[in-house]
């Protein structure tokens, strides 16, 4: 179990930056998820960390220890991969021994056929074996350990290929995207699987993904990465809750986030569509800026009296909620979504209706996509009175 | 009416579909054949046809040209069976296959290796290797005739710059052999290494990162993880086409030594050209055809029945 330090990594692949001065720190024991949208350079950190890339400058340190000059065999982590990268010859229990045969095993020792009667090599043999068995047999995977990768499905590869990664005890896993070949459900409970791994075993996880629910649901801790460069690192709550950027706030959560295009008042309330919200913008006035709702933190209303008017577009239901589509003014903008119970009343298409933001803050950007403080009006009538 | 067929019960309605079913199945039969009657015709007559009258040819005294012919049963087979000559060609060929295979593919899967090692001068070197197989052996064979030439072949007027003793190399029975051998694998070296290439190229990377996180110690190692296993398939492929091919020496024996000297380079299909074409004993050349075809079929046999199940990890 260690931390890993990751200090001002730069990638360039020719000439295009593929991350920009990263730095990352994880701690010991810590389950973090870099989250982000294919080509934004996740992968490509993971591999530097791993040391199946080369960064272009910056440092990355394990357990406090500089191993920018280290081969990936010396850095003591383990990676499972997207393909999970079984060798297709070997036997599921040859396949989770690989890691033990390269290491304790000596180079004549490990001679096809002949390797098993040089002195010592049997005991070493009988070791491994046992520690194969015992994953295996944690992983659930112990009846397969004679079986090739070939005939094995998708979930149970993918535990093979944990098994292989485990076996050794390292300092920390590197996950890399490891669930997207399965199916959805699947997914979801591999998901819950990894995620009790993780507490059992007690190691540094690093975990790659573009699935923003698997983020949310596995993490200790979220870096969203957008563009080769981190945007914000937390754990999830605050992630989805209290997003630094807009790019977060809109790739965490599905369904997605809403967003409004809004200007600031004299008196820092906020002109949106043809209404205005009474709360106190931390931005000068005339400034154009982005309001920013959750689904579920809005709730449909009567329209004389909600903040914002439109007609519902679309009805999703979902079960346990419905998620209704509300076309807001008469702007090409996407509908606005919002996440309501199941209450009996049928949502007719094109049925007029409004949307009431007063349970909670809206989330405010400015134009560089950044945070900006908000405040209810009453709380500046209290100031003010 | 329209009314009465759809109120009908579902079991009710189902024979109809059935006999109708029958039908369809029957003509999608006849199509099914009739679509692969040209094929079948084309095999028959271009493969299945000759290798027939070849066998029954060898069953007979047929001369080339001669107006008739005469069933002599196994006559040919024993007469080849109790003569030197075949015994010297069969051991000349097995010994010419015994050199040219493993040299051929071990060198092939090297240069293989090395240039997809490299980072520049893939394609040249890939042409380089190559351009023995594009090239005409007959041409080529003219070329080594004049290089080991005796008294002025290049290969001797550098022996004797380095101080060394200039060679009879096709003259000499001891030599002509492993003369021919050295040739057939230079010329396959650049088919087997373009096959080799081919299969390098379409390893999974993802499998040598994984050998490299798992801890492999050196390049042999990773070789021996991946590589070699990964390449099975074509391994097996390439050994098989290069051991038929192999069987085949014809080219560079006809130009260069006509089975001398004394039979030292007599191989299987010279001999059944020279009995079949100088001699004109077509059913005795038919019979060593059938013993080649032998060989070749016993080759394919192993590589579908014995090795492919185990090179494609099923």
């Amino acid at each position: 179990m260690a931390g890993i330090d990751i200090d001002g990594i730069t990638k360039n692949f020719g000439r295009t930056e593929v991350l920009r001065r990263v730095d990352l720190d994880i701690r010991a024991g810590e389950f973090m998820t870099l989250v982000g949208p294919s080509g934004c350079g996740k992968s490509t950190l993971l591999r530097i960390v791993a040391g199946l890339e080369l960064q272009s400058s910056g440092s990355v340190r394990i357990a406090d220890t500089p191993v920018d000059s280290l081969r990936p065999r010396d850095r003591d982590l383990a990676m499972v991969f997207q393909s999970y990268a079984l060798y297709p010859h070997l036997t599921v229990g040859e396949n989770i021994a690989v890691p033990l045969r390269m290491r304790q095993l000596k180079g004549h020792q490990r001679w096809p056929y002949l390797g098993a009667l040089m002195p010592g090599a049997r005991d070493i043999e009988r070791a491994i074996a046992a520690e194969v068995g015992s994953v295996a047999d944690m992983l659930d995977i112990g009846h397969l350990l004679a079986r090739k990768p070939g005939q094995l499905s998708g979930g149970q590869r993918q535990r093979v290929a944990l098994g292989r990664a485990m076996v050794r005890h390292p300092k920390a896993f590197l996950m890399d995207e490891p669930l997207s070949n399965l199916d959805a459900k699947l997914r979801v409970h591999m998901r819950a699987e990894i995620a009790q791994l993780h507490r059992r075993l007690g190691t540094t996880f690093i975990y790659v993904t573009h699935d923003q629910s698997e983020a949310m649901t596995m993490s200790d801790r979220i870096a969203v990465m957008m563009d080769g460069a981190i945007l914000q690192v937390a754990a999830p709550d605050t992630v989805y809750n209290d997003p630094t950027d807009i790019r977060v706030a809109e790739f965490i959560g599905s369904p997605k986030i809403n967003v409004l295009p809004a200007m600031v008042r004299a008196d820092g309330s906020l002109a949106v569509e043809d209404s205005i919200i009474a709360v106190e913008a931390g931005a000068a006035p005339g400034e154009p800026v982005t309001l920013a709702f959750r689904p579920e933190h809005a709730l449909l209303a009567d329209p004389e009296q909600a903040a914002l008017r439109g007609r519902i577009a679309h009805v999703e239901n979902l079960g346990s909620d419905i998620l209704v589509h509300v076309r807001v003014g008469e702007s090409g903008q996407p509908p606005l979504v919002v996440r309501t119970a199941p209450n009996g009343h049928r949502h007719e298409i094109g049925e007029k209706t409004g949307i009431d933001l007063s349970s909670r803050l809206p989330l405010l950007f400015g134009r560089d996509g950044k945070r900006i403080g908000v405040a209810s009006a009453r709380q500046r009538e209290a100031a003010h009175g | 009416m329209v009314d009465h067929v759809l109120d009908r019960p579902l079991a009710e309605a189902k024979p109809v579909p059935a006999t109708l079913g029958r039908w369809v199945q029957l003509r999608q039969a006849m199509a099914a054949y009739a679509l692969c009657t040209p094929a079948v015709v084309l095999m028959i007559a271009l493969l299945v046809g000759p290798i027939l009258a070849v066998m029954a040819l060898s069953l007979t005294d047929y001369q080339l040209g001669a107006k008739s012919l005469a069933f002599i049963g196994l006559e040919n087979y024993v007469e080849m069976f109790g003569e030197r000559v075949f015994w010297i060609s069969l051991t000349n060929t097995m010994i010419y296959v015994a050199l040219v295979v493993p040299g051929s593919v071990l060198l092939g899967l090297g240069v293989a290796l090395l240039i997809e090692a490299g980072d520049s001068g893939k394609t040249f070197y890939r042409a380089v290797f190559f351009l023995p197989v594009m090239a005409t052996l007959i041409a080529m064979a003219i070329v080594w005739e004049f290089m080991l030439h005796p008294q002025f072949g290049l290969v001797n007027l550098l022996l004797k710059l380095v101080g060394m003793t200039p060679q009879n190399w096709l003259t000499d029975g001891d030599l002509a052999l492993y003369v021919l051998a050295t040739i057939g694998i230079w010329q396959a070296v650049g088919f087997n290494m373009v096959l080799f290439l081919a299969g390098i190229v379409s390893i999974p990377r993802f499998l040598y990162d994984a050998a490299e996180m798992d801890g492999v110690p050196s390049a042999w190692e990773r070789f021996r993880l991946v590589t070699w296993p990964m390449l099975g398939p074509v391994t097996l492929f390439v050994v098989v086409i290069t051991s038929i091919r192999s069987f085949q020496v014809f080219d560079t024996v006809h130009v260069l030594t006509k089975g001398g000297p004394n039979k030292a380079t007599e191989v299987l299909l010279y001999t059944m050209y020279a009995e079949g074409f100088e001699f004109f004993r077509s059913g005795y050349a038919a019979a060593i055809t059938v013993v080649f075809l032998a060989f070749v079929l016993l080759l394919t046999v192993v590589k579908t029945q014995l090795i492919d199940k185990k090179v494609h990890y099923q």
